[in-house]
């Protein structure tokens, strides 16, 4: 059974043109998410990540980066609607959550307020109808006294009941793809769990697509259904969650999880492998991980190497086909 | 929100009593309001009664006593130079400053405002340019060169504006307004652009700042991920929240504007307060002179009340709950 996906994404790039050259903080990356399905996005801060869902949805702006390659949501391009025709897909279509709640709601508005301008900005109802439907949604967020709360300003919420607002907030008008920036960076451990769950139990309710912007591997393995690993702007792999944790082809795959002593401690962050990502001024020719890769050779500090299947995933590296290589490596 | 109003209200309360003791012993101890009062020729004799009789020879304390006991029910003297009850003389001035300071504000504010809300969204645009451009000469220029050059092209050159007074005013009880007659309009006009011009620059370029600083903000991020259109961001989300360092330099501004009016109301001839101020000053009009610094303190200390209580009503983060959140 193949479904259409709901979002396809091909080719993007993200640049910032200066003065001296073009910087490509997202280089020619390309991903299907089906009805329903979670694809975590997992990386070093500066892999960019978070300008990879701005992108999608849209909210690159200029003077700043500018964006090439293909964006599409149920078939049809959104990468160059004018800007009329893809605000109403904002909210609509595509919901976001930011990293931090505290700062993601206006702090001079009501809650309700927040929840029903949303609401009826994109969907035909009155005042009434909207606040009611504004109720159920906290409530079925997990706020308790929904009926009361509705009326309180954001500085009267906790951090974690403030990204249940936003989360009820990104799911008002029933989006089909919801684009999750680190949406628990910013809480509290004990909570960070709660949020992940309630956001995926929503999404599987509603068959909401998601991609989940994380660099918190734990999370990913709890949560995502496929993952893809990005390293410099590229995408280094992508595969269902299981092989890419437990059977990783990308060294520098290979290197995160082995700097995860277990999947189901807390907050694993990423990076054991010596060195640093490259600044988006010094990206090596050739595999962006070249420097400190375990098993370079000659052809990968030349050539870039493409996605190639394997088993269930693609990894981008030139290991998986070049037999050579294999036999040294 | 009583216990807010009271406390502020007790602050008020001191620093008035502060400013009194400045104005009484500032004024006390300048010129000789004696000599002002009398001719060359008065004797000694008459001097020294004069003097008994203003009080001049009691203790400085029961001086102060006295002084504040009387302002506190609005009675300043007699004008050593008007020989009228200054509270009379300055009830008859009012009027007009105060209806300068406000068209002057009102300028201000709807101008500025609006002005500052594009330069901050538009940044670029040619626009926007121009606006900071004006702004900045609305900075730079001292007020009465404003208003002199504003005269020199309405009323000298192009001839359609009065260069001085008030044109006419109506009575209205006991206040005189220029608001009812097209030439007391009319008279305004110079007036409260030469006022409000700075005042105005000062909003345009707060706004602005404030729009900058407010559209980089995480919630107005979220708001356009949410779909909602630009007017609803920019001039619902952005504006609001950019509101409370305007509204706290509008407060301290319509403060200054009344203050400021010295200027202006001696440039354009207005027989508002500040020029009675100038000439008090020329005469040595004591009464006069402190009543005025103490309207003025006055004024200041009630704008900065009610705008402690506008806070209170933009910001819910300030507000004094009396339910449980
Ligand atoms: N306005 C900008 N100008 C120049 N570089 C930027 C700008 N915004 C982001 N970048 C760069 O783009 C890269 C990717 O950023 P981002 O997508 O935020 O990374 P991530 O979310 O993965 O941490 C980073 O190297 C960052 O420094
Ligand atoms: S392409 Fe070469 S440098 Fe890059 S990950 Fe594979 S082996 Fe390492
Ligand atoms: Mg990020």
């Amino acid at each position: 059974m193949i479904r259409q996906p709901v979002l396809s994404v091909r080719n993007l790039r993200v640049e910032f043109p200066t003065r001296r050259g073009t910087l490509v903080a997202v280089d020619d990356i390309s991903f299907d998410i089906a009805p329903g399905e979670v694809l975590g996005v997992v990386g070093e801060s500066g892999a960019g990540k978070s300008l990879t869902g701005a992108a999608i949805i849209g909210l690159l702006e200029p003077p700043g980066p500018i964006s090439r390659g293909i964006v599409e949501l149920k078939v049809r391009r959104i990468d160059n609607l004018p800007p009329s025709q893809m605000r109403p897909i904002r909210g609509k279509r595509i919901g976001m959550v930011f990293q931090d709640p505290l700062t993601s709601l206006n702090p001079l508005y009501r809650v309700g307020e927040q929840l029903i301008e949303t609401i009826r900005t994109h969907l035909e109802l009155s005042e009434r109808e909207a606040r009611a439907r504004a109720i159920a949604l906290l409530k079925e967020v997990g706020i308790q006294g929904a009926e009361r709360r509705i009326d309180g300003y954001p500085h009267e919420f906790s951090g974690g009941m403030r990204q249940r607002v936003v989360l009820a907030l990104a799911l008002c008008a029933e989006p089909e793809l919801i684009i999750a920036d680190e949406p628990t960076t910013a809480l509290d451990v004990s909570i960070q769990a709660q949020i992940i769950q309630l956001l995926k139990k929503l999404c599987r309710e509603r068959d909401t697509a998601v991609l989940l912007i994380t660099h918190d591997m734990g999370v990913i393995a709890e949560t995502a259904d496929r993952v893809a690993v990005m390293y410099a702007g590229r995408i280094a792999e992508i595969g269902p969650v299981r092989d890419v944790v437990k059977d990783p082809h990308h060294p520098y795959t290979k290197g995160l999880m082995g700097s995860i002593p277990a999947l189901e401690g807390a907050a694993n962050r990423l990076v054991q492998i010596p060195g640093s990502m490259p600044r988006l001024t010094a990206i090596p020719p050739g595999c962006a991980f070249n420097p400190r890769c375990p098993h370079v050779f000659d052809r990968c500090r030349v050539e870039r190497p493409e996605l190639f299947p394997i088993e269930r995933s693609h990894a981008a590296c030139w290991l998986l086909v070049d037999d050579t290589a294999k036999a040294t490596a | 929100m009583l216990a807010f109003a009271i406390r502020r209200l007790l602050e008020a309360a001191i620093v008035m009593v502060a400013v009194a003791l400045l104005a009484f012993v500032l004024f006390r101890f300048v010129g000789d309001p004696v000599n002002q009062m009398v001719g060359q020729d008065t004797s000694l004799e008459d001097r020294m009664q004069l003097r008994k009789d203003l009080g001049l020879d009691d203790p400085i304390v029961v001086q102060f006593g006295r002084f504040i006991w009387n302002a506190a029910q609005f009675d300043f003297g007699i004008s050593y130079q008007v020989k009228q009850p200054v509270t009379t003389i300055i009830a008859s001035r009012f009027p007009a400053t105060l209806e300068l300071a406000l068209t002057a504000a009102v300028f201000a504010i709807l101008l500025g405002i609006p002005m500052g809300v594009y330069t901050g969204i538009y940044r670029d645009s040619w626009l926007s340019r121009i606006f900071l451009s004006v702004s900045l000469i609305g900075i730079s220029l001292p007020t009465f060169l404003i208003g002199i050059l504003l005269i020199y092209v309405f009323a000298v050159n192009l001839g359609i504006l009065p260069s001085f007074g008030r044109g006419e005013v109506v009575q209205l009880g006991g206040w005189t307004t220029g608001f009812l007659t097209i030439s007391g309009l009319k008279a305004l006009i110079l007036p409260s652009i030469t006022l409000g011009l700075f005042q105005m620059t000062l909003i345009t370029r707060l706004v602005r700042s404030q729009m900058l600083e407010v559209l980089r903000t995480d919630y107005i991020k979220f708001a356009r991920a949410r779909g909602l259109s630009d007017k609803a961001v920019n001039f619902g989300h952005a504006l609001k929240n950019t509101l409370i360092p305007v509204i706290t330099i509008i407060g301290l501004q319509l403060g200054a504007v009344i203050a400021f009016a010295i200027i202006t109301e001696t440039v354009f001839q207005w027989p508002g307060m500040g020029l009675l101020f100038i000439q008090s000053v020329q005469n040595a009009d004591i009464p006069v002179m402190s009543a005025y610094l103490l309207l003025v303190a006055f004024l200041f200390v009630l704008i900065n009340f009610i705008v402690d209580l506008l806070y209170v009503w933009v910001d819910p983060r300030i507000r004094i709950h009396g339910r449980e959140a």
